[in-house]
């Protein structure tokens, strides 16, 4: 049959035979993971990336749909953090398994925090927006710092370890972590094609339009706004299991929400997958970076680099890109058809 | 008295940061970009001073030639190279270019100086100008008349030169600006340069005026944003206001409880604000999202 | 009748005067006209009429209720649909999508589901349909041309079924066949009960198009009446060329 003949248009995504069986390739890869490179050090990087994958993605259903880009959201990260550790020894939870359950909590609270704080920062405009974050960041950190009664000050918290064993120390946190990364996925899948889902894109796009068409922006950000503090917050409270302690510094960071942007940005911002992936190669990079070279200078002098590279020449990511190259190759086979047919025709008359 | 005190070397100290707000503040009134690199440009400049004050031995004040020149170029070439081929959502990834760039220097700086913390010296730093009952270091006094004086030459510079109008048209519309005639995009260069040369300058103020280390730049940025989201971006005279203001209740705070608290307050102050003038002080009302 | 008013208007942009006093009908099921010089205020009102600009003074009546101070989502729940001067769509996003924003039905329990669902869907491929755009459902709305990004605009406020459209220059920067077929559109549409205000330069299209016409001049009304009437009208005629013009005449 010929292209003429056709009766609808070739698609230009990449086929859903590929996309699944990547997918499940991928998440057979990440289950299996430990269990091969059961070295202990392997697997901590393996810990650290589940805890970055669902901080990323939940970070990408609010900075990435919606567009207003959050370099402060290590609030809830922070948040998260002290108060696992602060629950941890009120409650007097005893360290192993009962500590998991520290996980729904920190994301219930998290979330709660994430409403009043979005009702006031979310009514700026996007630039302020962005400064207003990483001012409300520095103000946790302040308080992390100077509220020494609860918080402990610089001198920190601690979160007390279970006492497992060494080879398998990591399992569990690795296998919580991964199952959390995979609901925040699944979130951010369903919500990418609901309804809720395409307004926040539609509020990236031009916001005021999208409330001339009814949509309450309000609502929506807000929305996706607790939604992706809940991710962090998760995050937070498995860091802090995972580490053991609990410093101001690091929880309330401006460094880690530089991670979570390259992370993002890297891989394809506002996309379902590309924050993912961005997560997995980054951290794994990082880990491998920290242990190879120590100090956290080399770091910044990398990450600065990379993402002034990535803002500069591949602002879109590399998922997008993917579905680019994919676009052009499919629409450069059908135009080889199309010259090949209408030369067909023209070089049987000419050898007549 | 000790108010009093609190309340002057809160204004001494509020003019560094007022020149520096202003700087940030017309950069993104002319080129709608947040310069988020200003603080670790001004630890930058801090430490260039200090660098060239150990190995030649002169006053800091004389550092500048150096420095200033050597940063304006800095500033231009930055706008060249990463600012300038932003084609889409300008402000956002400006932000984050210049984010990136500020990690970069901090890294860079950490390496180079160590974690240490350092200042400059010079043999006149710790002596006091009194007056009355009161005592002021005498360099933040100088600090400050310098900060005046080049605010004064900003002003000057802005209306009453060529450059100057070609600046203020190029901010208040940038296509109408391009239409008689104003290459916007040499305007915008010299105003980064502009920006980057003054923090040049104040990088010295504060190299003197306090000890630093390279993570110094998030307590300059972060308080420069605030004073320049308080004040309105865009808004110079927002700026001036918003930075005195800021300090002298950082100050008094301080005195009156402690200097913990005083830094809270200064973020407290900007979250009360915009929950009530969500463009800040003298912010242009406009669009604004909701 | 009347369907949508203004009366006393007023709106000031620092020292200039954009809109004074300004008074007007627009009649139920009329296509409505509204012309003027450049900076008689049109865009200005339109902006006040749909939320976009709280006036100074003065109100704004949709089928005798107050609307002045409502904001655009509010306008456009109580059924008043507009396009802009230049284009807004969503760039990002696919037609299909771009037109679906607006078919959306409210709730919280529908938020969740697919941003597709088969009644949407068929109201989203009708419009689309209705202005022609459908071949290029699955194009980013950003690669369409000027013309085209106009009709999408026309096809996702339609989808909304409005009451009253308000058109910001449709006309503009489009050429003459792709007119022919917006001005067809909108004459269909409006024998099915929509009201129009359609703000335009084009003599042409307006006079052939409209069943009234008001004429702005310097923030206010100068004048509203049937097309004929208004092109004729020597006040209308100074405003727009200058007294020494008419004189010449």
């Amino acid at each position: 049959m010929t292209i003429s003949q056709r009766p609808t248009p070739p698609s230009y995504e990449v086929p859903k035979a590929i996309r699944f069986g990547s997918l499940a390739v991928g998440f057979f890869a990440l289950v299996v993971f430990p269990l091969v490179f059961n070295n202990p050090t392997i697997s901590t990087i393996g810990v650290y990336a589940m805890i970055f994958l669902m901080a990323v993605t939940g970070w990408n259903i609010f900075s990435g749909y919606t567009g207003y880009i959050a370099l402060g959201h290590a609030v809830f990260f922070g948040i998260g953090q002290y108060a696992t550790a602060m629950l941890a020894s009120y409650w007097k939870i005893p360290p192993g398994w009962e500590t998991f359950l520290l996980i729904p909590v920190s994301m219930i609270l998290a979330g709660v925090a994430a409403i009043p704080i979005g009702l006031i920062i979310l009514r700026v405009r996007k630039h302020t927006f962005i400064v207003l974050t990483i001012a409300l960041m520095f103000i946790f950190q302040l308080f992390a710092y100077n509220l020494r009664s609860w918080t402990g000050g610089s001198q920190g918290l601690e979160v007390a370890q279970p006492s497992w064993d060494g080879s398998i120390f990591n399992l569990p946190y690795y296998y919580v972590g991964l199952l959390l990364a995979m609901i925040a996925i699944g979130s951010s899948f369903v919500i990418r094609r609901s309804k809720f889902g395409l307004s926040l894109l539609a509020i990236r796009d031009d916001e005021d339009r999208a409330r001339s068409l009814g949509i309450n922006t309000r609502k929506s950000k807000l929305t996706a706004f607790v939604i992706s503090a809940i991710f962090l917050g998760a995050a937070g409270c498995m860091y802090a299991m995972f580490v053991g302690s609990v410093y101001p510094q690091f929880s309330f960071d401006p460094a880690f929400d530089l991670e979570l942007s390259i992370m993002a940005f890297a891989g394809g911002l506002g996309t379902i997958l590309g924050p993912s992936l961005g997560a997995l190669i980054i951290s794994g990079a990082q880990q491998y970076f920290l242990i190879s070279f120590g100090g956290a200078n080399v770091f910044l002098i990398v990450y600065g680099t990379l993402f002034i590279l990535i803002l500069r020449f591949l602002p879109g990511g590399v998922v997008p890109a993917i579905a680019e190259k994919w676009r052009s190759h499919v629409v450069r086979k059908e135009q080889r058809i199309l010259d090949a047919e209408l030369q067909g025709p023209a070089k049987a008359g000419a050898s007549k | 008295m000790l108010v009093l005190q609190a309340i002057i070397e809160g204004v001494l100290v509020g003019g560094f940061y007022a020149l520096m707000a202003a700087g940030l503040t017309l950069v993104f009134g002319v080129m709608d970009i947040v310069n988020f690199a200003i603080g670790a440009l001004i630890v930058l400049g801090a430490y260039l001073s200090y660098t060239v004050c150990q190995h030649l031995h002169v006053d800091p004040f004389v550092s500048l030639i150096i420095t200033t020149p050597l940063m304006t170029g800095l500033g231009m070439v930055i706008y060249i190279f990463l600012i300038k081929p932003i084609k889409s959502n300008k402000v956002v990834m400006s932000l984050l270019t210049m984010f990136a760039v500020a990690t970069l220097i901090e890294g860079i700086l950490d390496i180079c100086y160590n974690s240490g913390y350092v200042q400059i010296h010079a043999s006149y730093i710790n002596n006091s100008l009194r007056i009355g009952k009161l005592n002021f270091p005498l360099i933040y006094v100088l600090s400050f008349l310098l900060s005046s004086f080049l605010l004064g030459c900003l002003y000057l510079v802005t209306y009453r030169t060529k450059f100057g109008r070609s600046l203020r048209a190029a901010m208040q519309n940038p296509v109408a600006a391009r239409l008689v005639g104003i290459d916007t995009d040499r305007v915008s260069m010299f105003t980064l340069g502009i920006g980057i040369g003054l923090a040049a300058i104040g990088g010295m103020i504060f190299g003197t005026t306090n000890a630093f280390n390279a993570s110094s730049s998030y307590d300059i940025i972060s308080r420069l944003l605030v004073i320049v989201i308080l004040g309105g971006f865009g808004s110079v005279g927002g700026a001036l206001v918003a930075a005195i203001f800021m300090l002298v209740i950082q100050d008094v705070v301080a005195v009156v409880w402690s200097p913990v608290w005083g830094s809270t307050a200064f973020y407290m102050i900007l979250m009360i604000v915009l929950l009530v003038r969500p463009q800040g002080l003298f912010g242009k009302k406009g669009v604004r999202a909701q | 009748m009347t369907l949508l008013a203004v009366e006393g208007i007023v709106k000031n942009y620092g020292g200039i005067q954009a809109l004074r006093g300004c008074t007007m009908n627009f009649q139920e099921g009329a296509i409505n006209g509204l012309i003027g010089p450049n900076g008689s205020g049109k865009t200005t009102l339109f902006n006040v009429m749909t939320g976009y600009e709280t006036p100074d003074s003065g109100t704004v009546t949709f089928k005798g209720k107050n609307i002045t101070n409502s904001t655009p989502d509010e306008v456009f729940a109580a059924g008043i649909g507009r396009t802009f001067q230049l284009t807004r769509i969503f760039p990002r996003l696919t037609v299909i999508e771009n037109v679906h924003i607006a078919a959306q039905r409210k709730g919280l329990v529908a938020q969740i589901r697919q941003w597709s669902e088969p009644e949407e869907r068929a109201r989203a491929i009708e419009s689309l349909d209705f202005v022609g755009l459908t071949k290029l459902s699955r194009e980013p709305a950003g690669s369409l041309s000027y013309g085209q990004q106009k009709l999408l605009e026309f096809a996702f406020i339609m989808v909304a079924q409005p009451k009253v459209m308000l058109l910001d220059e449709p006309a503009g920067g489009v050429n003459p066949t792709l007119l022919k077929h917006l001005g067809g559109r909108i004459k269909e549409l409006n024998k099915t009960g929509v009201t129009f205000i359609i703000v335009e330069h084009d003599m042409e299209f307006v006079m052939g198009i409209c069943d009234q016409v008001s004429v702005m001049h310097q923030g206010s009304a100068l004048l509203e009446g049937k097309p004929d009437i208004v092109r004729n009208d020597p006040a209308v005629l100074e405003a727009y060329l200058g007294t020494d013009m008419t004189e010449a005449n």
